[in-house]
């Protein structure tokens, strides 16, 4: 067997693509063509199991649940990250700790940068 | 070494009817797809009272219904085929069954499963639907309080056989729509 490969050996890969394309398309467009169609407008309406739509799903909420909750998975993942600094703490020694004293830094720098920008404020 | 014999324990679809030669076969459009729908029934369980535990056991190893093409059960009545209603249907759940067989998408089948659903069953009462066929168009029933799981997959190798036949005209034909008018659907 050599070692050599021209783009040509790609061929067969490339012709696979091709029909898992094809397949792919000539399936939705003969199911499409095949299958009976009834569209009313009971079909149409939005499936709510059976009971009737109420209200709108573009409703307004406060910008404030998902700051206080993307705020809440960065600080609950510095937490996470502690364990096993914790649990080795002996035998990564000082290093370790001026690692992780860092790392908690740079996180400060963001806590206060967020209170000042009273982020946490909820009124 | 032992020789391993190998032979598959499993069923194959039966090929329908057609042209056979060497290194072809032929057979019309419509048997192809009905063979195809036959073997892929996705069920949508309505599911109210006992006969949905049995409907349960229907599903489970034992009894196994995906060895008829039919452990896909679909939630959602958009891509459901068959319309499963398994037990009492009292009044007011009434409108919620019409709705759910109203949204699913053509073709589709309706069994009823068991003495509530077929006929209201020992709940001759005011608050119980006396058969899903005083609202929707009903395919198959099956008889029993509550049905055997054995029952179920005649059930719905029943609703196979019907499923087979279907042919691409059906759905449109006069006939269909005059049974849909007679419910008051479109």
């Amino acid at each position: 067997m050599s070692a050599e490969t021209n783009a040509a050996d790609f061929v067969p890969v490339f012709l696979m693509f091709l029909v898992a394309l094809g397949f792919v398309g000539t399936t939705m467009l003969v199911t499409h063509w095949l299958g009976p169609k009834r569209i009313t407008e009971i079909k149409s309406d939005t499936f709510e199991c059976g009971i009737d739509v109420q209200g709108n799903a573009r409703i307004h909420f406060s910008i404030k649940y998902f700051l206080v909750a993307i705020l809440f998975v960065l600080f609950d993942v510095e937490v996470i990250f502690m364990y096993p600094w914790a649990v080795n703490f002996k035998e990564l020694g000082a290093t370790g700790m001026w690692e992780m004293f860092t790392f908690m830094g740079i996180f400060l720098i963001g806590f206060v940068y967020i209170l000042r920008k009273d982020a946490l404020k909820w009124e | 070494m032992a020789i391993i014999e190998s032979r598959p324990n499993y069923n194959l679809g039966k090929a329908p009817e057609g042209l056979e030669g060497a290194g072809f076969f032929a057979t019309s459009l419509e048997k192809a797809v009905g063979m195809a729908r036959k073997n892929s029934i996705w069920p949508l369980p309505f599911a109210t009272s006992c006969c949905g535990i049995e409907f349960m056991a229907t599903m489970g190893a034992h009894y196994d219904l995906g060895r008829f093409g039919s452990e896909r059960l679909s939630f959602s009545p958009r891509q459901a085929d068959l319309l499963m209603v398994m037990g009492t249907i009292a009044k007011k759940m009434g409108p919620v069954l019409r709705q759910v067989y109203e949204q699913m998408a053509e073709p589709k089948w309706v069994l009823s499963m068991g003495a509530c659903a077929s006929s209201g069953g020992v709940f001759d009462t005011y608050s119980v639907l006396q058969g899903i066929d005083r609202i929707i168009p009903v395919d198959v029933y099956i008889p029993g309080c509550p049905p055997r799981p054995e029952q179920v997959i005649d059930g719905i190798l029943s609703i196979q056989k019907l499923v087979e036949k279907e042919s691409f005209r059906r759905r449109y034909s006069p006939e269909y729509k005059a049974m849909l008018a007679k419910y008051g659907m479109e």
